[in-house]
Order: structure tokens, then sequence, then C-alpha cells
């Protein structure tokens, strides 16, 4: 009989390992808290650095998978057991599944700009994140501030989150520096009188093409890049929002005031993932994404026979990493299989 | 502005204030700048709301502005501070209410530091026993004046006698909250409403009647700021620093700035001299500048209290517009009358900031 595999999570990494064991010839369940799969992506306008749409790169992921693969939405997974050689992995609805591996997708959640206060999310009403620049792409809407009107300036700050003692997070969440050249690209596609600012620590274009982008934005689009974290941010009675930054190159205090401020969210592990986690006895560091038993060699295995990961819940990544880890992770499991 | 977000965020600053018996530790420079506050303070809480509070005759300086100015060592800073303690101790006391901001902040970093340090907190009790044989209980409730008054603001605007509201319009008064450096910004959470939001003199704002006009230039600096004023050569920031969260208030029209530190109301009362004398420059409506005063005097002011008696005349901005304004009744010919009916001395005119004398 073959072997059972619950995969927990559906985003895109969830989607590709459960893709890939399916054609390996093992039984599936793929288990989704929401009651719709693709997860971040779902609301995702378009991928850096080719501007694919989100919705394409989804589509095409949930094309791969087989119909094999037993979908089981609107569960949240409250409990996992390691039983001899299988495991129970139950729902909050009262699910329950035997399985002789289980795949943990459970993927990240964005850092909650809120608690960066001296930015003003959710009090001035022109600082919003890169999420919901996301989401107004996709609406199709008009790229109008939250007053109606079309922003003259607009801002994007890197690392909201993400390499920042004060909020407890270490970690470079790798795909910020990218999305914010793509996003301030698109901005300047869809407002080309507008004045766009990206105020970042440094860049780090690690990936293919996102070197090149990067010069596009300053040698075609005109977008300006300065070195220095924000300091604060305020409004005027007309609500713009005024932000005080250092530009560190040129050792100059910098007030400007901006139509719209992005903040660059990075991510974080999900609450859930780092309770499943504990629960099973897996080691964590400090950082709180789960911890592979070796991040070269074996970036798929946890310390538990069977219990595999794949995707941001061991750590940031792009979707082009995420799909290949996922992968590399159904590769493990079938390995895990044979022996 | 989303007043629901900055609620939010106030949620998670609130901290325990004393309900009652207070030691209270005056401030060494806010007698001579603005002599009424806190007089008032200590009326309001004895006489209006039947508190305890022991005023204590033998404490000193905190030494804050010497530490901030790197001319008195941490150790001595601490010793002196272990004396104040040892003072509420032997008087019987265990909540303690800095009326100074620096202090407050003094007090809070050495209490933090010991409780990470506690090496360092056996060490200053053995300077001070050596020194003084006196030896001391921490506090067990640490606020500062204005804490208090924020507590009680409720109680406050039941007994007044007038609101933050324009009488001839019935509109709440746009007032500008100016919090103290040292009130939140190192400890955000010793501080209600933390450090980027602080709720401590909007909370008192909206009770009174109030609507707080939040502006660009909010959270910066005063102009006190040690290094910017008592560094001679520096005194072009402090009072630039003042000009430029003038220039940001001005479009709003405040009727007058709240301030919760003994540097600043004397700052931005007094460089609104400077800058007009310097530039022919006044903000505020018709030459009357914008008047600063301290949350005490804004209660006192409330309660009715004689606007003379709470020390007012000091102000180098006029208060009697904003007096007049409210409502609130006074007797021009005893401004410069002293408390025995003597003639304290008409000050010299400025050159343009409006001055009332009978």
């Amino acid at each position: 009989m073959a072997k059972h595999v619950v995969v927990i999570g559906a985003g895109p990494a969830g989607l590709e390992t459960s893709a890939s064991l399916a054609k390996f010839g093992f039984n599936v369940t793929l288990v989704e808290k929401e009651d719709l799969s693709g997860g971040h992506l779902k609301k995702w306008h378009a991928l850096f650095p080719s501007l694919m749409p989100g919705y394409e790169a989804l589509d095409n992921i949930r094309k791969g998978l087989n119909p094999s693969v037993k979908m089981q939405v609107s569960t949240k997974i409250t409990g996992m057991e390691a039983v001899n050689d299988y495991f129970t992995v139950t729902g909050h609805n009262g699910w329950q599944a035997k399985a002789d591996a289980v795949v943990m997708t459970t993927g990240f959640q964005l850092f909650d700009a809120h608690r960066k206060e001296e930015y003003g999310y959710g009090i001035y009403e022109n600082v919003i994140t890169s999420a919901d620049l996301e989401e107004l792409f996709a609406s199709g809407k008009e790229l109008l501030n939250r007053h109606g009107r079309k922003p003259e300036r607009i801002g994007f700050v890197h690392c909201v989150g993400s390499r920042d003692e004060k909020v407890n997070n270490l970690h470079c969440s790798k795909v910020c520096c990218i999305t914010a050249v793509k996003q301030a690209i698109e901005v300047k596609q869809k407002l080309p009188d507008a004045e766009v600012f990206c105020f970042y620590m440094d860049l780090r274009m690690f990936g293919r093409h996102y070197e090149e982008l990067y010069k596009e934005a300053q040698e075609k689009y005109n977008i300006q890049f300065i070195r220095g974290r924000l300091s604060e941010s305020t409004e005027d009675q007309d609500g713009n929002v005024v932000v005080k930054v250092e530009d560190t190159l040129l050792g100059k205090p910098l007030r400007i005031k901006t139509g719209l401020l992005v903040l660059m969210v990075g991510m974080e592990p999900r609450a859930n993932t780092r309770t499943l986690a504990r629960r099973m006895g897996l080691k964590s560091v400090s950082d709180g994404f789960i911890q592979p038993v070796d991040e070269v060699l074996h970036s798929n295995y946890t310390e538990i026979p069977g219990l595999f990961v794949a995707g941001t819940c061991s750590g940031p990544k792009s979707i082009a990493d995420t799909l290949a880890d996922a992968r590399s992770a159904a590769f493990a499991v079938a390995d895990f299989f044979k022996k | 502005m989303k007043l629901e977000g900055k609620r939010l965020i106030w949620q998670d600053y609130q901290k325990e204030i004393a309900d009652d018996h207070y030691f209270y530790a005056r401030s060494c420079i806010r007698q001579t700048f603005f002599p009424g506050a806190e007089a008032v303070f200590v009326k309001i809480l004895k006489d209006e709301l039947g508190k305890d509070i022991h005023d204590n005759a033998h404490h000193t300086s905190c030494t804050g502005i010497g530490y901030h100015s790197d001319v008195v060592p941490f150790d001595t800073t601490m010793t002196v501070v272990a004396r104040q303690f040892a003072l509420m101790t032997e008087a019987g006391y265990e909540n303690y209410a800095a009326s100074c901001i620096t202090s407050f902040g003094l007090y809070t970093e050495i209490l933090e530091t010991w409780h990470h340090f506690p090496e360092t907190e056996a060490r200053i009790r053995e300077f001070l026993y050596k020194a003084t044989r006196r030896e001391f209980n921490k506090p067990k409730n640490l606020a500062h004046a204005s804490d208090i008054i924020y507590k009680f603001r409720h109680q406050i605007a039941a007994k007044a006698k007038f609101k933050l509201v324009d009488k001839n319009t019935g509109e709440p008064l746009k007032v500008v909250e100016h919090i103290g450096c040292h009130y939140s910004k190192m400890f955000p959470h010793k501080g209600i409403g933390g450090a980027e939001y602080p709720y401590v003199l909007s909370g008192m704002i909206e009770a009174w009647g109030g609507e707080v006009v939040d502006y660009p230039e909010r959270r910066h600096c005063c102009g006190f700021g040690f290094r910017q004023y008592l560094v001679q050569a520096n005194r072009g920031f402090s009072i630039s620093c003042s000009k430029k969260k003038f220039e940001s208030m001005e479009p709003y029209e405040p009727d007058l700035i709240i301030t919760n530190c003994p540097g600043c109301p004397m700052f931005l009362d007094r460089w609104q001299y400077a800058l007009s004398e310097m530039e022919g420059k006044t903000y505020g409506k018709n030459n009357h500048g914008i008047p600063v005063f301290t949350y005490e005097e804004v209660a006192g002011m409330l309660m009715g209290y004689n606007p003379w008696e709470i020390g007012l005349q000091v102000h180098q901005v006029q208060a009697e517009p904003l007096l007049d304004k409210i409502g609130i009744p006074y007797d021009a010919s005893q401004k410069f009358k002293g408390k025995n009916g003597e003639d304290i001395g008409i000050p010299e005119s400025p050159s343009y900031l409006k001055f009332y004398a009978d």
C-alpha cells in the first residue's frame, strides 16, 4: 500500500511539495487552514524580477497538483504526535489523519508593522505596507493615497521588522530589498512624474537579475536610493507623511514630505509553526524559524525521522527558492521511505 | 490621523500609579522658573483630592543635570539618589513622586540598573552607609507628578470651574502637548502611552475639554537638551530646536502648549521672546505668542485659582488672552503684587511680544 504523507500548509511550498510527492506515487493529503490554497501569493500582484503576475505563478503551481492529492481545507492543525513509525495529525475541527511522513510547509507571517510605532502604521493614513501596496496593485485601482490624491512623492522603507534588534528580529528577510526595487519601478510606471525614494541599510541584490533590476531602477526610472534608516514619521495638515532620515553617505539629516510611505515588512515564523515545533520537540533557534538537521546538506530533514520541512517555515525564501526547496523535500521523503 | 491607532498603542503602555501617600521630591529648577507649579500640585492633592503628600525639606538635587552633562559620575548620582530614598524610608513612605522629568528618568534608570546589577545596588548601599549612616528601601511605586495628575484627571475635571473651551464659541481649545524627553524615551513602558505617542498629557487635555494638536515636530526636543544649552557655544542649537517646533505647530493655530518637564516650559516660553527680539517674529495671533504652561498651572487655572497666585505673571508669553478666551477672571491691577501686596516690579516690555501691565 502506498505511503501516506500529510503536508501542512497549502501555500506555494505545500502545493509544490504535494505535487512532487504525488508524482512519486504517494498518497498525499494537503491540509490548509484557510478555505483556499495559495498562501500569501494569492494577494501578491507581481513577482520579481520578471514582474510575472502573482495569479499566473499560482495558477501554474496549482496546475501541477495531481487530482489524487486530497485537499483538506479550513483545517487548522492543533496537534501532531509521533507514534512508533507513524504520525497522528489533528485539526481544530476534529479532522484526524495517520501519516507515514509529515512535511511542514507552514510558511511565514508578515511582520506586524504596528510594532514599529515610530513609523506610524495604523495611525497615519498614508503609511502602508508592501503587502498593502501589492493588494492595491492587484485591485487594478488607480494609485492614489488614502486622501484620494496622486502622491507626488513616495518613500519605501527597507528592513521593517528585519535586521532590527529592537523588535527582536536579527534575520534578513531576503526578499524585501528586491521587492522594494520592483514596487518602486511599478509605482514609477503608474506615476511617471512622481519622485520615488528608497531608504535602505544596504541592498542585498543576491539573486540572478536582481542587480540589473536595481540598476534599471536608478538609470531608467530615476529612483533615488538613500542609505539611512528612518528615525520617525509624522503627518502634516494635508495628510502627507513627513519622514526624518539620515543620508549616511552624505552625512546629513533629511526631512522629506511624502504622499505615501511604504513599509517593506519582513518575514517572521508563524506563531502556530512555533507552537507545533515546540510540541514536537524540534530544535528552534533564536529567529524562531524551524531548524533543519543541517542547513547545507540536509535542509529538509528535522531531528524527528519522518518529519520534514520545506519553504519559508525554515527561513525566508523567494518563491523560486521555495519551489526548489519544496521539490527537494519530496525527494527527501522518497529517500526516507526507501530506507 | 487615526486616533484608534493611538488608542491601541496606549493600551500597551499603562502603569501602576499609587493612589495615596506620596513622598514628593521637588525639582531644583522649577520653583525658580515657574514658582506656582509645584505649589499647585501640592494644593490640588491635599486640598482638592484629600491625599497625603509628604514634602521633605532635606532632599537635594538628584544631580540629573550634572549627570547628563558628564560632570557627576554615575556612582555619585546613585548615592545621592539613595539618600533621597533613605529620606523617604525614614519618613515612612513607599511611593515616590518626582516633580522633575529628568529626576524621574534618572530614578527609573537607577532602579533598572540595580535590578539588573544587584552588586551595584549593594555597593551604593555601602557608599551611602559609610557617608551618612543611612539605609533605605527602594520605592514600591515610582511616578512622575504628571502621572499622578493624569490618574486623577477626571476627578479634577469634575471639580474644575472651567474647561479648555472657548467661552464664546464653545469649541475645544487646540492644545499642543510637549513631553519631556526623559519621561519615556529611555524606558517607554515607564510612561503612560509609551515613547512615540505619550498619553499622559493628552489624557489630561481630553479630560479637561481640549483638543490635542499632533504636528510634525511633536517629538522634537524643546531646545533644553542639556548640552545644547549648558555649553554656551551650543545655544544656537537650543533656540533653533524651539524655532523648529514653533514653525511646525504654527499652522495648527494652537491656543496653548502644556508641558510636563522643568526645562520645556522655560525654553518654549523664553525662546519665543528671544526669537521675537532676534527676528521680529512672534507666533500665535496678534503678537501674543503661544502661551506655555505646566500641567499643574493648567489644572490650577481650570480649578479657578487666582492666576497671579499660581505664578502666571512670571511667564514671558502673557496668559491674559488665554484667560479671556476661557473666561477665567483675573484682577489686572494685582498682577505684579506680591502675596503681601508689595509691588514686585514690572518687567521691561519686549519689542514685539505683547505685554500686559495695568
